[in-house]
């Protein structure tokens, strides 16, 4: 005799997606939106981050530039002229004093004739923090003179030691920062407009728009890049004012970059407008600047975004060399290309050494957008 | 294929026209012309102008004709071969720079080689040991040279020759030689003053070519053929070398479309700064001067290498890539 089993009917709440629940980890991972995922997939690249971290300290000084640099942009030593770099010390004869700097002894040596300065050690300057110094225009609202590192009252403080007029070449540099920097976005900015409006009509309209973009596109590109950089910054007028040069330079910078956008741009939309969504949004009556802007641009933004980052360096360098050449920028606008100019000569750059460092912001700043750019192109397609 | 090569060489005359138009226009972009610079240099020094010189000079190069008119009789020449006169050196354009052009061709072939030479063993050494510490190490030197200012690394380098080699490095060949006859001597100086430029010039191509080779043939070598070819036991080397390299050779044969140009106009910065008779200084100068006919032709001459560069490579890349079709038989 068996016994009748007796019908088991549970009193949990059924689940239908007991199998296959995703964990709250999971669903987070699944959920998150493409630049959520590709912030995720850009911090395992530690070099990137790192190297994004340097971008950003530097492009946050260029803010308060004025209130960093501890000598104003145009403050001349005439009794320091190319003084060598002062090194910060610690311990004086075994006794600590804070960050200080020793006095400089000017000596001109009559067999040379180049000045000596040599470091007294009797003079101990020490250095003042959060102190007032030159005054300046803070972003020419309003006067201030307050500065992060000052010198000793009545002493130098010239980190990276001082140029043929005795301007604190620390502090031009850091001045210099706020164009070099600059240069790159503004270039990049008209790049992007003009690559991404000329590269999706062309890709978007195909057509006689498509071929008139195209032989633009290659003509550009036949005329190479160094020439036609020059021939065009050698066409600004001398009397342009320097702001002017600035933004005419940018502009040149832009001009020269955007083919190499556009076709990027176009190829991506050729093959982009015939998926399925667009046929659909175009069915439901969207406008093309709406399907290309909503639906076709944020397909490809990241991938365009990694490879302006990566063209930024090439006009930074770009810059750099044309106002070395006396091509670009002049003073009184200081960039670092004009602050290597100082050092055009190279049997002055074998007395006076330091005047060579402004290059090494420009080979960090470079260095940094090339290892950001690469995270940011592996980041940029997180669904891979 | 015959329609493909007229079509191709018609487009080229078509671009070179613009682009010649386009030369012409950027270097008349400045304000006054070679004449009024001219003048305005002579009353700086204080010297007397002379207008008979003036008139005759407007008249010889036909400055006072509208700009379209003197493009058009400049672009006539062209055709015919004659590339007009050169304003400041009073010279055929010709004579001008085919006396720099021999350094130039000399400078950056060797730079070409040297690039080549360097950047393909690293390359295929960077793929094939991908993440070991001689591929980290050789990036991140490859990142530095794209990095630096290639006349920094000029300065730098002419000032540690000068230091511990006491060579001096201005010009191609010591100064010692100059105007005499070429024979060894002279020779192995133009070879010691390559040295240094070569280098500076060189590297920021070098690396930018180690870091494409690199990724090319690292996406060749995870593709299932190599794996299949591994399995069946062929040779590490001959695998590599016979399938994956060939493949990721294409980028070095694409590149002769940058490097025909760069044979001219490459280095200009460079050249300036280490006083080396090739053609940048002079294409400056022109351009600075508003020497039209001579900055005009030379734009144009080099705009012409880059079509032709281009063709050539595509060529090539279908001859050496039976997978490229050059005519597009899309429907």
């Amino acid at each position: 005799m068996s016994e009748k089993l007796e019908h088991f009917v549970s009193a949990d709440p059924f689940n239908p997606l007991e199998v296959e629940e995703l964990s709250a980890e999971q669903e987070r991972f699944y959920m998150a939106s493409q630049w959520r995922m590709m912030w995720w997939r850009l911090k395992r690249h530690k070099i990137a981050v790192a190297a994004g971290a340097v971008l950003a300290v530097m492009y946050l000084s260029i803010f308060i530039t004025e209130f960093i640099a501890p000598y104003d942009l145009l403050n001349r030593h005439t009794d320091h002229i190319f003084a060598p770099p002062q090194q910060i010390h610690l311990f004086d004869q075994g006794k600590f004093v804070g960050p200080f700097v020793y006095g400089l002894d000017y000596k001109l040596n009559l067999e040379t004739l180049r000045r000596d300065y040599t470091p007294n050690p009797t003079r101990v300057q020490k250095l003042r923090f959060f102190c007032s110094g030159d005054k300046y225009e803070f972003w020419n609202l309003f006067e201030a003179d307050s500065h992060l590192i000052c010198p000793a009252k009545d002493g130098t403080f010239f980190f990276l030691g001082t140029d043929r007029l005795g301007r604190d070449v620390w502090s031009r540099m850091i001045y210099g920062a706020r164009i070099s920097l600059t240069v790159g976005i503004v270039g990049i900015a008209i790049s992007f407009l003009l690559g991404l409006t000329i590269g999706g009509a062309a890709g978007y309209f195909g057509g006689w728009v498509d071929n008139v973009a195209q032989r633009t596109i290659e003509i550009l590109r036949s005329i190479p890049e160094l020439p036609l950089w020059m021939g065009l910054s050698a066409a600004m007028p001398e009397d342009w004012s320097a702001i002017t040069v600035f933004f005419g330079l940018t502009i040149i910078l832009g001009l020269v970059d955007w083919p190499g956008l556009a076709r990027a741009v176009r190829s991506k939309l050729l093959a982009l407008r015939e998926e399925d969504f667009c046929t659909a949004a175009a069915l439901m009556g969207a406008p093309p600047k709406r399907i290309i802007a909503r639906h076709l641009l944020p397909n490809f933004m990241s991938h365009l975004i990694a490879s302006a980052t990566l063209s930024i360096p090439s006009m930074i360098l770009a810059e750099t060399a044309l106002s070395f050449l006396g091509l670009g920028l002049r003073p009184p606008v200081t960039s670092w290309g004009v602050l290597l100019v100082e050092a055009q000569n190279f049997q002055a750059v074998a007395v006076y050494p330091w005047l060579l460092f402004p290059a090494i912001p420009v080979i960090i700043t470079v260095l940094a957008f090339n290892f950001f750019g690469d995270g940011l192109r592996d980041a940029a397609d997180p669904y891979k | 294929m015959f329609n493909y090569f007229v079509r191709r060489i018609l487009t080229m005359l078509l671009t070179l026209l613009v682009v010649s138009a386009l030369v012409f226009v950027i270097i008349q972009l400045p304000e006054g012309d070679y004449l009024t610079s001219y003048i305005a240099e002579l009353e700086s020094q204080g010297e007397a102008v002379d207008p008979q010189k003036i008139a005759y000079l407007k008249e010889e190069f036909g400055l006072d004709k509208p700009i379209w008119l003197q493009y058009l009789s400049w672009i006539g020449g062209v055709v015919q071969g004659d590339f007009g006169r050169s304003i400041e050196f009073d010279l055929p354009v010709t004579d001008v720079i085919g006396e720099v052009f021999v350094f130039s061709l000399i400078l950056n072939f060797s730079i070409i080689i040297f690039i080549y030479m360097v950047a393909f063993p690293i390359g295929v050494y960077s793929a094939t040991h991908q993440y070991s510490w001689g591929d980290h190490g050789l990036t991140f030197i490859g990142f530095i040279g794209l990095a630096t200012p290639n006349f920094l690394l000029a300065l730098i380098l002419m000032f540690l020759a000068r230091k511990y080699f006491g060579t001096s490095i201005g010009g191609l060949v010591d100064p010692s030689f100059e105007n005499k006859p070429w024979d060894f001597a002279k020779f192995m100086s133009l070879l010691e003053h390559l040295v240094v430029p070569v280098i500076v010039i060189g590297t920021s191509g070098t690396a930018g070519m180690i870091r494409r080779l690199r990724a090319n043939l690292l996406d060749e070598l995870h593709k299932q053929y190599v794996v299949t070819a591994r399995a069946k036991g062929l040779p590490e080397g001959k695998l590599l070398i016979k399938y994956p390299l060939r493949m990721a050779l294409n980028p070095f044969i694409a590149d002769i479309g940058n490097l025909l140009p760069q044979v001219i106009s490459g280095s200009v910065i460079v050249a300036v700064i280490m006083d080396l008779p090739t053609t940048g200084p002079v294409i400056l100068d022109a351009l600075r001067s508003q020497d039209m006919f001579l900055a005009g032709s030379f734009l144009l001459f080099v705009s012409l290498l880059t079509v032709v560069g281009m063709f050539v490579s595509d060529l090539l890349l279908a001859v050496l890539d039976p997978r490229i079709r050059l005519e597009g038989t899309r429907e």
